[in-house]
């Protein structure tokens, strides 16, 4: 890589990298300084990049990718060499499961003395090798516009993914000529498995079309390949009921009429038996993970499977199919509709069976139930969605509060659901919310944690402060890392070991940051600070203090079927419907 | 059972990590992997031996392809193929013993290649049931081995298959490559019939 060219600019490495992401599009940068990556941080008053201080270089990577989630761009965390590396490594994990375009850079000692266990040497190419799409080690400032611009290629295309750049201190003070096009990697390599027969698309189009009891798996990949449109016209062309993954939603509207909701483990009764029930799944940009298909023997039976997803690696991964369509979503979708002609010929059964069964899950409006004085989280996010219309960019972290967030908070836009999916990240809401929020400030953006999960990185604040950041969060506070104590009263004879919880007084916390908060306790506190908060210009936080052992209901027990569900106890007063018509 | 890949991927470092991180990442057990340079400048080829359940073809080989270093992929399992593998084994003989040792030596096509006063090395090259024949004698015969290093196999595709890499450069194949099958090849298959097993 990089002959040096006779033309160009001399500069330092810092400078190069600089230069690069800028050319490449790069606004904005989160980071954390240190020794080895001093000169970097030296060279950027030069350049039109904005750079947010982070408090834990683990927030830089979950705010460059709640900035690439949010944004559909490139998030850029920046860290020292060693521990600031090593910091990173969650973010970087939790971006390589759900597939966020991301670019790492960190710091790392002079060429001359790697290998030596120098101060703050670590190998961090060697420890990020399985959690990264590709990662890459620049010694020679003649190597950083390349590798950069590879990187940035390589993060984004395909099955996009996190890259990471280390950067040796040498390579950041030497000089070389800077010139950008000249560094402009080779043309995208696509996978070569890519592609399918013409056949396959004709006998996916007669299985469609012979269905009597299709559903389409909306994953997220619908939202990666901006598919939205023509998953539209494939639904209702022929009336095709859609079941979403976790994180899939907000890639179908939710208030659309044949959007049934989330699938798997948390999702509703009528969903997971209209896959079981199925006899064509359509999987659109989903990879048939555990948390969605429950036991793989017993999952959806009698259903022929079309899978239509970009990375060749997850076809019969899991769930073995009838019809793969290997390829980017949209494009597949658009080869695929000129083979289906709209049918219109009223309500098909299904459609009337799969309204039965939303009926029989005790359809009611969570607002009609009688006050019980008690504060649900259900209720708090019903009142977050309700009064910002679905429209709000919301940042969620892992637990019970996550769940509830998915099954009553009805995305309507791609891109307004920020959740770690695949590794299931506590910590991350914070900080990814703050990412979100950097990349679209002119949207709102509402981070909803548990009491355990905020505390994980609740450092961040201080960044929301420095930054003033109009964000607001919403802690669920349970006292109780919520799911583990569901896990323990459902498996483990209500054993809570180490799951109470023992928070700060959220809204003094926030005061001691400059950021206004208040502590709720009641519905009509719920709806009036909700209230509050949106009218408030900056950031402001607000502490729910809901039920303590309530549970997310319905579950399916790991690795049991999909149609094995545990149901809300009859007593209990709390509907387990998001359905709100 | 045994899959066997042939990957060709840049010759960089750190390509060979990936790759066996690869197949460790996926629980599969890598049975032998050979690497060394192909025809091509910075290109080299590595074939992996690896015991995986039948099914876990497709997923290797889509796997191996999301390394952005890997050039190509053939699983060569199912195909009409020529594997081989090299080994150097000491063995401990004394100018008395060492004569019948020349004639196993000679019976496996094998090479005597040292000769020290207490022992001596055979170099061998085969099938790998081959040179499991000609340990197994030497067992036998109570010779006792004191070294044996072997590379693992490799393994090329027969006939115009063989190589992907000059098909992808566009590099026309003369007529008289295409479709031919070695004379010294099919001999070496049939004396390994006849070898002693
Ligand atoms: C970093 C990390 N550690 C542990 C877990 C396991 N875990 C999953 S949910 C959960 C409890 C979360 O508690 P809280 O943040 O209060 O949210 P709640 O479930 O109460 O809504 C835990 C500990 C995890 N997902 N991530
Ligand atoms: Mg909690």
């Amino acid at each position: 890589m990089g002959e040096e060219k006779s033309t160009g600019t001399r500069l330092t490495g810092s400078e190069i990298l600089w230069a690069t992401l800028a050319a490449e599009g790069v606004t904005e940068v989160f980071g954390y300084p240190g020794g080895a990556i001093l000169p970097v941080y030296d060279a950027l008053r030069k350049f039109p990049i904005r750079h947010i201080l982070v408090r834990h270089e683990q927030g830089a990577s979950h705010m460059a990718d709640g900035y690439a989630r949010a944004s559909g761009k490139v998030g850029v965390a920046i860290a020292t060499s060693g521990p600031g590396a090593t910091n990173l490594v969650t973010g970087i994990a939790t971006a390589m499961l759900d597939s966020i375009p991301m670019l790492c850079i960190t710091g790392q000692v002079s060429s001359k003395a790697l290998g030596t266990d120098a101060f703050q040497e670590v190998d961090i190419t060697g420890i990020t090798l399985p959690v990264t799409k590709q990662n890459y080690m620049v010694t020679r400032p003649e190597d950083v516009a390349s590798t950069i611009r590879k990187a940035m290629q390589v993060a984004r295309s395909g099955r996009p993914g996190p890259v990471l750049v280390d950067f040796t201190k040498d390579a950041q003070q030497a000089s070389a000529l800077f010139d950008f096009e000249a560094a402009a990697p080779d043309a995208y390599r696509p996978h070569p498995m890519l592609g399918f027969e013409d056949e396959s698309i004709l006998k996916a189009a007669e299985m469609i079309r012979s269905a009597k009891r299709p559903v389409i798996l909306a994953g997220h990949g619908i939202i990666q390949s901006g598919a939205r449109e023509q998953v539209l016209a494939l639904v209702e062309r022929l009336q095709i009921p859609v079941a979403t993954t976790l994180l899939g939603l907000g890639g179908f509207p939710a208030s659309h009429p044949l959007a049934l909701g989330m699938m798997g483990m948390h999702g509703e009764a009528w969903v997971n038996h209209a896959i079981q029930q199925s006899d064509l799944l359509i999987a659109c940009g989903m990879r048939f993970d555990d948390r969605v298909t429950g036991s793989l023997s017993t999952y959806a039976v009698n259903a022929k499977k079309i899978h239509i997803e970009i990375d060749p690696a997850e076809i019969n991964k899991n769930v073995k199919v009838d019809v793969a369509l290997i390829g980017d979503l949209a494009e597949v979708l658009e080869q695929l509709l000129p083979h289906l002609s709209p049918r219109n010929t009223g309500k098909s059964e299904w459609l009337t069976e799969i309204d039965a069964t939303k009926g029989d899950c005790a359809v009611k409006d969570i607002q009609n139930l009688p006050d019980t004085g008690h504060l649900y989280a259900a209720h708090v996010m019903h009142d977050l969605w309700h009064a910002t219309d679905g429209k709000a960019i919301v940042a969620t972290d892992v637990g019970q509060h996550q769940m509830w967030e998915a099954q009553y908070y009805k995305h309507e836009d791609p891109r307004t659901l920020i959740t770690s999916g695949g590794l299931g990240t506590m910590g991350f809401a914070l900080p990814a919310g703050i990412g979100a929020k950097v990349a679209c400030p002119e949207k709102e953006v509402w981070i909803i944690a548990g009491d355990g999960g905020f505390q994980m990185t609740a450092s961040e604040l201080s960044t929301i402060a420095q930054e003033n950041l109009d964000i607001n969060i919403a802690i669920v506070n349970n006292g109780y890392l919520g799911m583990v104590r569901q896990w323990q009263e459902f498996f483990y004879d209500k054993n809570y070991q180490s799951s109470p919880i023992l928070s700060p007084d959220f809204a003094k916390l926030a005061e001691a940051h400059g950021i206004s908060g208040a502590t709720v306790r009641t519905r009509t506190e719920a709806v009036e600070a909700i209230k509050t908060a949106r009218a408030h210009k900056g950031p402001f936080l607000i502490n729910f203090l809901v039920e303590k052992e309530d549970s997310v209901y319905p579950m399916i027990p790991a690795g049991s079927a999909l149609h094995e569900m545990i149901r809300r106890p009859e007593k209990n007063p709390l509907i387990e419907t998001a359905q709100d018509v | 059972m045994l899959l066997t890949f042939v990957a060709i991927v840049e010759d960089k470092p750190g390509v060979l990590t990936r790759v066996a991180s690869l197949f460790r990442r996926l629980n599969v057990n890598i049975v032998s992997l050979t690497v060394g340079r192909s025809e091509k400048n910075g290109v080299s080829r590595m074939t992996i031996v690896s015991d995986a359940s039948p099914t876990a073809g497709h997923r290797i080989m889509a796997s191996l392809y999301k390394l952005e270093d890997v050039l190509q992929v053939d699983d060569v399992s199912a195909h009409s193929s020529v594997t081989r593998e090299l080994a150097l084994i000491k063995v401990a003989a004394t100018p008395k013993t060492r004569s019948h040792i020349f004639e196993l030596a000679e019976v496996f096509r094998a090479r005597i290649v040292d000769l020290a006063p207490e022992s001596l090395m055979i170099e061998i090259t085969g099938v790998e049931s081959k040179i499991e024949g000609l340990i197994q004698v030497l067992n036998e015969s109570e010779d006792r081995i004191l070294e044996v290093s072997r590379t693992g196999k490799m393994v090329m595709r027969r006939g115009q298959h063989t190589s992907r890499v000059l098909d992808a450069m566009r590099v026309p194949l003369k007529e008289s490559e295409v479709e031919t099958v070695s004379p010294d090849d099919d001999a070496i298959v049939d004396e390994e019939a006849k070898l002693p097993q």
